[in-house]
């Protein structure tokens, strides 16, 4: 169970199957969201992109699917939470650790966090996502947000 | 007797990636026996940190030349090669 990822994930800022040209639109998107509910400044957006610019957050997995997770400061995060796009066509993100590779991207896990130690759990749980393809594979294929939840919630 | 071996635990922004991190190689570093103890940092403040540490592990590229060994992986958020990382921290502590 991903109870963590699901108590934080912002149902209206779950986009699944949404087309977009590039990655800034995708965390522009999802940023926006997360905005109009109350848990990040208005300079989050801009903090992300800029963050995404100088260190990226893209993640190869190894499997046909990669992610994404970007993030940043957290002066810009009033209230922890996630969002979540999935993009029928990928978007490039550039490689986390080789930011010079650039890694094609289906799921985006925007991430608002507040201080480290209280988030641990949920942080756990995300890589527990990234590293099961089962899991990978469900949220892309998912439609709606319950198929996201019953996707999170395989044990 | 030595002390626990000090690793800089960096990533972009210091609260996401390294938080993981630091958590797996922590929980791992005691399945083997290993005492560590990880600070985490932002990837711009390792030059600063470095004299302090016996490993850096990295998920962003940090500047070369730091006088400690540096591992840059993302097995800790990806699995993939993490034995083998796993196996890498332990060899370079043991030097």
């Amino acid at each position: 169970m991903k109870n963590k990822i699901i108590e934080l994930l912002e149902p209206s800022a779950v986009k699944l199957g949404i087309e977009v040209k590039d990655s800034n639109e995708v965390v522009t998107i999802l940023g926006d969201l997360l905005y109009k509910k109350g848990y990040v400044e208005n300079t989050f957006v801009e903090a992300a992109l800029s963050r995404e610019r100088e260190l990226p957050t893209g993640l190869p997995l190894g499997g046909e699917y990669n992610a994404a997770i970007p993030h940043t400061d957290i002066e810009h995060v009033i209230k922890p939470g996630l969002a979540m796009a999935t993009m029928t066509r990928p978007v490039t993100f550039q490689n986390m650790v080789a930011p010079e590779e650039a890694v094609p991207v289906n799921l985006v896990i925007l991430m608002a966090l507040e201080k480290a130690k209280t988030q641990v759990e949920m942080l756990q749980e995300i890589a527990g996502v990234l590293q099961d393809v089962n899991v990978i594979n469900r949220l892309i294929e998912a439609k709606t947000f319950d198929d996201v939840q019953a996707a999170l919630s395989v044990t | 007797m030595a002390g626990p071996k000090r690793i800089l635990v960096a990533c972009g922004t210091a609260i996401a990636t390294s938080t993981v991190v630091a958590k797996g190689i922590e929980e791992a570093m005691a399945e083997r026996g290993i005492k560590v103890i990880t600070r985490q940092c932002k990837a711009a403040e390792v030059k600063g940190l470095a004299k302090d540490a016996d490993l850096i592990v990295t998920t962003t590229p940090v500047p070369k030349d730091l006088g400690v060994p540096v591992i840059q992986t993302l097995a800790f958020l990806t699995g993939l090669g993490k034995e083998e990382v796993l196996d890498e921290i332990e060899a370079a502590l043991k030097e």
